[in-house]
């Protein structure tokens, strides 16, 4: 064998090798790693749709529905003896880093039950305010609809808005307030479909 | 023998101190030191790679031929980083939440990197494996540090949100040293990372030079 030879079966041994270490934890985390999912997936379920407007399983009560862009959607129903009482899905928006995926909880009349982060790549400090843990400032939404403010109102104060912007970050709210109008349009534009019972 | 891991704690910590004497790492040095919680929380993900992969890398390095080292290097450390990532998602997943954002950043830190081509290369294990992790810890007391002076000029604060990262018991360490809106954001923005990694440099010299050592320069292993 040539010397040339014998690097590359010297780096793909080690490649194989840890590859296979690889492979093996992820199948040993896996079911942790969506079992964790899952109980994130219910805890921000449980922070948009308050437990007293339903005596159904959020997380297995869903359905697919396409939205503007033909983005398929995945919508949780809240029921209460069988009418549909609410419904949360999640929304993007895009912040300063990246996307930022919230979800949404919003009652049959269209009137926000509330809106949690669910993940973002924001400016640890500046940006990471829209968190609940960090700040109150997404509370601020609970209760709001498309029409409270007005529709031209949904926008940070900078842009002419209702809401507030963070010191040395406004992409970040910008994009949030974006999201939510967005998931209030889509509620407007569905909500025969989303009110259905199956 | 034991002068010798006296040297490497000691080279670690302070002598040839991750980031303010080589100056490497410098990317999460400055990006992810808004806070000294994040500073802390990125350098300890970091000790721990660090530790592992240097410990790996001595284990491994008969085998390891000139010419393909640091490929295996990039390797052995990429892994070690998903590793981490993986486990801590399934396992601590509290932790995760606050440090997942940071650990995949590790791979792209030249720390490791130049640990594992200036030392645990050429050495037996055990002295790798604390080359490694302390090593991780003088970059943890850095990013801490910077993280603090950057957070209290910044944001006033000290600490802010420890108990996320360490435990409802560190509430007691999450402290207000100004009042607010005294801060200057300017520091917790990008150019204080410049602003403050450059001065803590400048004092971390200054000390040396007060206690009459010669003052290592940066990139003394030539690593890019």
């Amino acid at each position: 064998m040539s010397k040339t030879h014998i690097h590359g079966v010297i780096l793909g041994t080690f490649c194989l090798g840890f590859g296979l270490v690889l492979a093996i934890t992820d199948q040993l985390t896996a079911d942790d790693i969506a079992a964790r999912a899952l109980e994130d997936r219910q805890n921000s379920l449980s922070q948009v749709i308050p437990d007293g407007i339903h005596d159904n399983n959020l997380v297995t009560d869903t359905f697919m529905i396409k939205d503007a862009a033909a983005r398929e959607i995945t919508v949780y129903r809240a029921r209460s003896n069988g009418k549909v009482t609410g419904v949360a899905y999640e929304i993007h928006g895009t912040g300063y880093a990246g996307d930022i995926k919230l979800m949404m909880g919003i009652d049959a009349d269209g009137k926000l039950l509330g809106v949690r982060v669910l993940a973002h790549r924001e400016t640890p400090g500046l940006g990471d305010k829209i968190e609940v843990k960090k700040g109150d400032w997404i509370l601020r939404f609970t209760g709001l609809s498309l029409g409270n403010p007005p529709p031209e109102r949904w926008k940070v104060k900078k842009d002419g808005g209702e809401f507030d912007q963070f010191a040395g970050a406004t992409i970040t709210p910008r994009g949030v307030v974006g999201a939510i109008r967005g998931g209030l349009d889509f509620f407007a534009a569905n909500k025969a479909r989303l009110m259905e019972t199956n | 023998m034991a002068s010798n891991y006296k040297t490497i704690v000691k080279d670690g910590l302070w002598d040839n101190n991750g980031v303010f004497s080589m100056l490497l790492g410098m990317c999460p040095a400055m990006a992810m030191t808004t806070s000294a919680t994040n500073g802390f929380g990125m350098g300890v993900a970091t000790a721990v790679v660090m530790a592992a992969s240097s410990l790996l890398v001595a284990v491994f390095r008969g085998f390891i031929t000139q010419e393909v080292r640091i490929p295996v290097f990039i390797l052995i450390v990429a892994a070690m980083v998903t590793l981490v990532d993986l486990a801590m998602n399934a396992w601590m997943h509290e932790l995760y939440k606050v440090l997942g954002l940071f650990i995949p950043l590790i791979v792209s830190n030249c720390l490791p990197l130049a640990r594992l081509e200036a030392f645990a290369a050429k050495q037996p294990a055990l002295p790798s494996f604390l080359d490694g992790l302390f090593m991780g810890l003088g970059f943890t007391i850095a990013l801490t540090v910077i993280g603090a002076v950057r957070e209290i000029t910044g944001n006033g604060t000290l600490f802010a949100d420890a108990s996320l990262l360490l435990g409802p018991a560190f509430k007691a360490i999450e402290m207000r040293i100004l009042p607010a809106n005294m801060g200057v954001l300017m520091m917790i923005l990008p150019p204080g990372g410049f602003l403050v990694t450059g001065l803590l440099v400048v004092v971390k010299r200054m000390i040396d030079l007060r206690a009459g050592k010669e003052i290592q320069m940066g990139g003394a292993h030539s690593v890019a």
